[in-house]
């Protein structure tokens, strides 16, 4: 059967069982959307390509599934760049589709011209330009079947605007031609023995879970690990929500702006099982003297993982949806064979040091209103059942801290890149991705203006997301650097808090636009906020400026040497640089 | 300086030998020399690939190749269990006194001179890693002009190819293979 290339690629997609395309056209990539208009995808068109890449990734982020974004050559392509970038660093399935120049002008400087395929090659998974539209099935599938499994990614596919018009035979599936591509087997049962008798053996384990477990859905299984070998569990930024915040064996977040728990956990086990976390620098501090004590059991997807910053004892490879449960049954088979694992004192010891050193914030009725006290009260009237989505800085750092978990996929924002401006359009693709539920962008003033255009596709797409801006007026985590490494030299950080006027911003795009000043009003703004089921809002949090993140480890600096920041008095911090419980 | 040869077979499309040189300039991991050329296999090129050990994590090189779409397969040759060549073009000056002497010293490295002009010759030396050195070493004194070095490639030693599906018996496999499984 004869096809246009463009035919092929929109039928393509379509068999790939994509359902939502978020894109923009232009002139290369006009001739695949003539065929999209028949087709069965929904196409989202966005305002900007940056913000059809973090939708396609906060739609993966939510379904699990991958999320496809499509732009034309030239600046469309390298618009998406940001959001491939991000896509890679938080390991995130995207397949991004792009127009290309006709092959006759590649490397003439054609206009809208880009070489997207180089300028991607370090921030993809995969990549190709497709210059034969035979091709373009088994480009589209192989696509599919690099981003999603293994360790997912982003892969961008090239389409030259002839390969799109020309002439081709349909046939699917196609054959994947992939010999270099490996996605490693089940995990070796030997090495699953060998980690659980470590850590049936261990006296004070940490179980340290990354977004590897998110990405395996493998919370369940993770669940019966930390039961069964009664081991506390810290979720990195990666993978809050993993395990619920309420469960017993929670410590909350590690790493630079972690709890005081899970910090000091990490520094004073003897063994840590690291599962889908890579050891980055924002949960480790400074490497050589991150948890001295420990044995390490490291069972990730990517090989490359292993020993890349931290050598391991046991390397596990392998999926994690096998390597869980695997490991699960066999502790707790050794804890029927040989007595339940003696780790007693030691949850009695992180679970001081939780009520020693809590979070920490102070909110009076009358004085500035305090982010971290907006979280909370969201997080109660939510139940915890709010999908939320964060850009980057301290509204990002107190929505992690502060907001309670209860499930896996809950939470979304941007870890390895720390991409401002993640927000509003990640929380579009969530809330396509999961169109029943209440997806809540928590995002600062300073990210909700780098893509707030996106406002305007939520409300022609009829998607009710609710935008929380914590509108401090500032910059805000380049302020608190500022405010402790540079002596309060506060450069280039203040944005002010009345321009825009965020609620008569909203309402321009379509949305319901709120403001709250005080923390009297939190309450019936939010529940107000939370209410509304037919537009877009946006609630403007006018928030205390000077607020900042704690606790901290600064950068570089030992996880040792943690700052508990200025709600603790100086005997508390003492106290807990010696590891000490004091509330018992 | 510790270095290390990696034999990389990879598919012969478009982009590969930039993928591959982009990952080492990504990571920040130093190619000493780096060659390529097809195999008998058409569909197949292989690349030879030199890295400094003391400034760059090889494990790690072996394995971020490894995770690129287009590379099929990386082998570690171990400088003992393998032949390593490299061919080099110097164009070196005539001094009349001394071109007995120049000549003497290409025999003596079996180099053979491929162009000659009344000032300068150019010597072809297809040598062993440490011997291109001494050679280039020896002609100094007579004012080397000009120099093209192909980088080193070598192939394992003994009937086991790098094709070979059981990774023991493909040179320099086994020690890899360990690593993976146990981490370091």
């Amino acid at each position: 059967m004869h096809v246009t290339g463009a035919q092929a690629l929109v039928r393509s997609l379509e068999r790939q069982g994509v359902d939502i395309v978020f894109g923009l056209p232009g002139g290369a990539i006009l001739p695949a959307y003539d065929p999209l208009r028949s087709s069965s995808l929904r196409h989202v068109l966005v305002r900007h390509e940056q913000g059809a890449g973090h939708a396609a990734e906060g739609y993966a982020w939510a379904t699990g599934r991958v999320g496809v974004c499509m732009a034309t050559s030239g600046p469309g392509a390298t618009n998406l760049v940001t959001a491939l970038a991000d896509a890679y660093m938080d390991s995130v399935p995207v397949v991004a589709i792009t127009g290309q120049v006709p092959t006759r002008m590649i490397g003439t400087d054609a206009f809208q011209e880009s070489d997207i395929t180089g300028i991607t090659s370090p921030v993809t998974k995969h990549n190709e330009l497709v210059t034969d539209p035979a091709r373009i099935p088994a480009a589209i599938a192989e696509a599919f079947h690099v981003a999603s499994t293994g360790r997912p990614g982003p892969v961008l596919v090239d389409l030259p605007k002839d390969v799109l018009q020309a002439t081709t035979t349909w046939s699917w599936p196609p054959e994947l031609d992939l010999p270099g591509y490996r996605v490693p087997g089940p995990p070796d049962p030997a090495l699953i023995a060998r980690a659980a008798r470590m850590l049936h053996a261990a006296r004070r384990p940490v179980l340290y879970v990354g977004g590897g477990v998110v990405k395996a859905d493998a919370h369940e299984a993770l669940r019966e690990l930390a039961e069964a070998a009664q081991a506390p569990v810290v979720t990195t930024l990666m993978a809050r929500g993993a395990f619920p915040d309420s469960h017993p064996l929670a410590l909350g977040m590690p790493g630079m702006h972690g709890t005081y728990a899970a910090v000091a956990a990490l520094q004073e086990a003897d063994l840590i099982v690291a599962l889908g976390a890579r050891f980055d620098d924002r949960v480790t501090g400074k490497l050589a003297a991150f948890a001295p004590k420990a044995k390490v059991v490291h069972a990730d997807i990517d090989p490359a993982e292993i020993g890349k910053n931290r050598v391991p004892d046991v390397a596990i490879i392998g999926n994690l949806r096998t390597v869980l449960p695997d490991l699960a049954i066999a502790v707790r088979e050794l804890a029927g064979r040989s007595g339940p694992p003696g780790t007693g004192e030691w949850l009695a010891t992180t679970a001081g040091w939780r009520r020693s050193y809590p979070l920490r914030y102070t909110q009076r009725p009358d004085g500035p209103l305090k982010p971290q006290h907006v979280v909370e009260r969201l997080s109660a009237m939510t139940g915890g059942e709010a999908i939320i989505v964060a850009g980057v800085g301290q509204h990002q750092m107190h929505a992690a801290q502060h907001y309670t978990f209860t499930r896996p996929r809950s939470w979304i924002n941007s870890g390895g890149l720390g991409t401002m401006g993640f927000a509003v359009p990640a929380a579009m693709g969530a809330q396509i991705g999961r169109p029943g539920e209440l997806v809540v962008a928590i995002d600062g003033d300073g990210c909700f203006q780098m893509t707030a255009q996106e406002l305007a596709t939520c409300a022609i797409e009829g998607l009710p997301i609710k935008v929380m801006i914590f509108n401090n007026g500032f910059l805000g985590m380049v302020r608190q650097w500022q405010e402790l490494f540079y002596e309060e030299r506060y450069s280039e950080v203040h944005l002010g808090t009345a321009i825009p006027d965020y609620v008569k911003l909203a309402e321009a795009y379509g949305c319901a636009g709120l403001r709250c000043e005080s923390p009297a009003d939190v309450d019936t703004v939010l529940e107000k906020a939370l209410a509304s089921t037919d537009v877009p809002v946006v609630v403007d949090f006018r928030t205390h400026d000077a607020e900042g993140v704690f606790p901290m480890v600064p950068a570089g600096a030992a996880n040792d040497d943690i700052v508990l920041g200025p709600e603790f008095t100086a005997a508390e911090q003492e106290a807990a640089a010696r590891k000490e419980v004091i509330v018992p | 300086m510790s270095t290390h040869t990696l034999s990389v077979l990879v598919e012969n499309k478009p982009g590969v030998l930039a993928h591959v040189a982009g990952l080492f300039s990504r990571r920040a991991f130093n190619i000493t020399s780096l060659s390529v050329g097809p195999t008998a296999d058409e569909r197949v090129s292989r690349m030879t690939i030199v890295v400094d050990g003391a400034s760059t994590p090889v494990d790690q090189v072996h394995k971020q190749l490894e995770k690129l779409v287009r590379v099929l397969k990386v082998v570690e040759l171990e400088a003992d269990a393998a032949v390593e060549r490299e061919l080099a073009l110097i164009k070196v000056h005539v001094h009349p006194a001394l071109r007995a002497r120049l000549l003497d010293t290409a025999a003596a490295f079996r180099a053979t001179v491929v162009d000659l002009d009344p000032r300068t010759i150019v010597l072809e030396a297809v040598c062993s890693p440490g011997r291109l050195d001494a050679l280039l070493a020896a002609l100094e004194p007579h004012g080397t002009c000009e120099l093209v070095r192909t980088g080193l490639i070598a192939i394992g030693r003994g009937a086991g190819t790098i094709t070979d599906d059981d990774p023991a018996r493909a040179p320099g496999a086994a020690r890899q293979e360990e690593q993976v499984l146990l981490g370091r």
